[in-house]
């Protein structure tokens, strides 16, 4: 599934980025890659963005940035 | 040829929060400069090691693979091709002990530049405390290069870390460990040969499509750059999703794998940031308290200053009283270089330096807020409602405190990281009303608005007062999609942002930060508002016609002759006063209240009030003294009786034929004009120094001018007609 459709507490692996561009180059370079553990932690009171944690420190990205992101949880 | 000079150069470049600062500022301590690079709107922040030794503080970042110009700076120097400055002698890179993953991205980048590199593993006390454990020596072996543990904010490591720089700059090279995938290192293999260039920028054109890095080697290289890198992009499409995806995938396996054998972990519990967070960035009552926090600091701002602004409004008073004395029996008693030093300098310098207390607690809110990690909370939490803007959520903050001052506000918009959203922020920051538009509103108000209530319990007063902050959102809102849409060019918005673990400030990173950026206000509000107040002076003193002087002159005499004591003293400080609004309304100032009568005119206003807002445009509270003197008030400006006096004058000020000068839509039009109007000598210089552009600094005085003239025409016209 995409990490934007997971809900706050879920916790799996990354298996894949799609898509190219600087957004994406940016989501790798910050550790979002195949084989990655992954975690999500909480939405924004608004709905988005979402907060995940990887790598032993927080991210937040919005939910239309999350799309490019396969996990399995 | 020129001997190069005898100073090294050593690079310090990291991920944002890991206390790179900290580690700079210990280093360098107070001798650090921060200045511009010409160009682009990135801090150039230099300081000095030893004498000889230059540190040079690169802006943080995740990655070379620059998406900006402003990153590429970063790459740049590192490559020396950075305004003629060679490559530095050394580069160190601060890597947080607590996220070395993430981090060693950076680093094995920085590597394969080739330049001598030292690693600084800063906050291991924190990486301890999370049952994170890193064998620095192993670590040093995987990496090749050397890795010195520090704990910056305890001072600790840092003389280890000195030391290794000082012996560091005769290191060799270091030696990547890593290999680069099969597509890329053959693609890399063709285009050295094709076109003799090679090595780290090279490497980065290929892999970053489209990007500074690709832009600047095409620049430099003729032949068909661009073609030759798309087409070894296409091949390694073959292969993999993207040359960039490639290189992720090997940095991180690389990294994983030989770090692993160093890097200890024992389970330990729900992290201290992740329990507050739950908190403060609740589903539920994450708003709210949001709220209420910003609300209080923001009062708290307001209330803290006020004594201190009242102390720098006497001091200046005292200090052109002393001035008076002084040249009282001289030559230069009541003549123009009194004038020009009382009522110009010193009362234009003292008005802005009035707020100076506001700005200084600001940046320490601001501070303390960045370095704590709530701004980034504060940017989470608003980011939904900033996207209808077409902005990020990180503009809250530098929005929210050009509602005290834009300075402070425009400075703060550093934080945001994506360029284009940067420069949008900076642009519509004026609008947002600030606290010198206060005392013109208030004036306003409570000369010409009724003290009624609407539906029984709302005062008229107060909604209109609270409207007029609505007016500069409400233009602010379609300025920022427009110039986002049209003007502003740049990469798109991206949120991806890392909510740092939540830390103590520490007191003295803050004290310095503050410290530099008061002391760049006040540098900026010294010049430009020193010059602008005395040019304004200069306007509203010459010419002096001396058929003015004469008529005073024997009424003067008339007084003196004929009248004695209190009634004498009386009378002649009406004479002064009315003198003074006579040669105001014959000086350049009025010639030119009257020459822009006619363009007024729409807006209701008279030449007076088009006198009074050409004066004020260095600074806006100016109009409120202008006034005051043109209505043969003298220069006493603001409260109590004198703001009565005022007042009354203002309301009973008539036109030739007979019409008050000032009605309701008059006054709502002057209160629009002002909300949209940057008048602030202040505010500008600070939007030059963030953008570095003339260019934009005179766009957004122009474009406001003209929206605020747009906006106080419509808001007079449709008042006149609904009132009228």
């Amino acid at each position: 599934m995409l990490l934007s459709e997971c809900r706050p507490g879920q916790a799996g692996v990354i298996t894949g980025i799609l898509g190219n561009g600087p957004l994406v180059q940016r989501l790798m370079e910050m550790g979002l890659v195949a084989g990655t553990r992954i975690r999500v932690l909480r939405l924004a009171p608004l709905g988005d963005p979402m907060e995940v944690e990887l790598h032993d420190y927080f991210l937040s990205l919005r939910r239309s940035e999350a799309d490019a992101v396969e996990v399995e949880i | 040829m020129i001997t190069p000079t005898a100073t090294r150069r050593v690079a310090i470049i990291g991920n944002p929060n890991t206390g790179k600062s900290s580690i700079f500022n210990a280093l360098t301590g107070l001798s650090q400069k921060v200045g511009n690079y010409p160009g682009v709107t990135v801090e150039k922040k230099t300081g000095v090691l030893t004498p000889g030794i230059e540190l040079i503080d690169l802006p943080g970042t995740y990655s070379l693979a620059a998406h900006s110009p402003d990153e590429m700076l970063a790459v740049r120097v590192l490559l020396g091709d950075h305004e003629g400055e060679p490559a530095p002698d050394l580069v160190v890179v601060i890597a947080d002990a607590t996220t070395l993953q993430r981090n060693l991205y950076l680093a094995t980048q920085v590597i394969e530049i080739g330049l001598p590199t030292i690693i600084a593993l800063n906050m291991i006390d924190v990486a301890d405390s999370r049952g994170i454990s890193v064998n620095t020596r192993g670590l040093s072996k995987a990496l090749g290069v050397p890795v010195i543990a520090t704990i910056a904010n305890r001072r600790l490591g840092v003389e280890e870390l000195r030391e290794a720089i000082l012996g560091g700059l005769d290191l060799p090279a270091p030696l990547p460990g890593w290999t680069w995938p099969e597509p890329i290192a053959r693609e890399m293999k063709e285009l050295e040969s094709k076109f003799g260039t090679d090595g780290f920028l090279l490497r980065r054109a290929l892999i970053d499509e489209n990007g500074p890095a690709e832009a600047l080697l095409a620049s430099r290289v003729g032949g068909d750059m661009r073609g030759a890198l798309e087409g070894a992009r296409a091949r390694i499409r073959e292969h993999a999703p993207s040359a960039a995806a490639l290189e992720a995938e090997m940095r991180h396996r690389w990294i994983g794998e030989a770090t692993a054998p160093y890097v200890q972990r024992t389970a330990k519990g729900r992290r201290r940031t992740e329990r507050i967070d739950d908190v403060l960035i609740h589903r539920i009552f994450g708003l709210p308290i949001f709220i209420l926090v910003m609300g209080a600091v923001f009062i708290s701002i307001f209330a803290w200053a006020a004594p201190f602004m009242d102390m720098i409004i006497g001091f200046f008073d005292g200090l052109g009283t002393t001035v008076v004395e002084l040249l009282a029996g001289t030559p230069f008693a009541g003549g123009a270089l009194e004038s020009m030093v009382v009522e110009g300098m010193i009362a234009g310098v003292g008005g802005i330096l009035a707020f100076l207390p506001q700005i200084v607690f600001l940046f320490l809110f601001i501070a303390i807020l960045e370095d704590c990690g709530y701004m980034a909370r504060a940017a989470f939490l608003m980011d939904r409602l900033f996207r209808v803007f077409r902005l990020s959520g990180s503009s809250f903050i530098p929005l929210l405190s050009s509602f005290a001052c834009a300075v402070p506000g425009i400075m703060a918009t550093r934080t945001i990281g994506n360029a284009r959203d940067r420069m949008v922020t900076v642009l519509i920051a004026p609008f947002m009303s600030c606290s010198a538009r206060m005392p013109v509103y208030s004036l306003m108000i409570a000369a010409f608005l009724p003290a009624r209530m609407i539906a029984g319990f709302l005062p008229l007063q107060g909604l209109i007062f609270g409207a007029m902050y609505f007016v500069g959102i409400f233009a602010a809102i379609p300025a920022a999609v427009l110039l986002k849409r049209f003007l502003v060019k740049g990469p798109r918005s991206t949120f991806v942002m890392e909510m740092p673990a939540y830390k103590v400030p520490n007191p003295r990173s803050v004290g310095i930060r503050i410290l530099e950026r008061s002391r760049t206000f006040l540098r900026q509000a010294g010049t430009i508002i020193f010059a602008m107040s005395v040019v304004v002076w200069a306007l509203g003193y010459f010419p002096r016609p001396a058929e003015i002087g004469a008529r005073f002159d024997e009424e003067r005499g008339h007084a003196e002759r004929t009248m004695i004591g209190a009634e004498r003293a009386e009378v002649l400080h009406r004479i002064h006063k009315e003198e003074a609004g006579a040669y105001v309304r014959a000086s350049f100032l009025g010639r030119a209240g009257h020459f822009l009568e006619p363009a007024v005119v729409p807006l209701g206003w008279d030449w007076k009030i088009g006198m009074a807002t050409v004066a004020s445009f260095p600074a806006r509270e100016i109009i409120v003294s202008t006034l005051n003197i043109i209505y043969d008030l003298g220069e006493e400006s603001g409260d109590g009786d004198e703001r009565e006096a005022l007042i009354g004058k203002l309301a009973a000020a008539r036109r030739e034929n007979g019409q008050p000068v000032f009605t309701i839509p008059v006054a709502l039009s002057i209160m629009v004009f002002f909300a949209l109007c940057c008048q602030c000598g202040a505010t500008l210089a600070a939007i030059k120094r963030e953008t570095n552009s003339w260019r934009w600094t005179s766009f957004t005085f122009l474009y406001m001018t003209v929206l605020a003239y747009i906006g106080a025409l419509v808001v007079y016209q449709v008042g006149t007609a609904m009132m009228g």
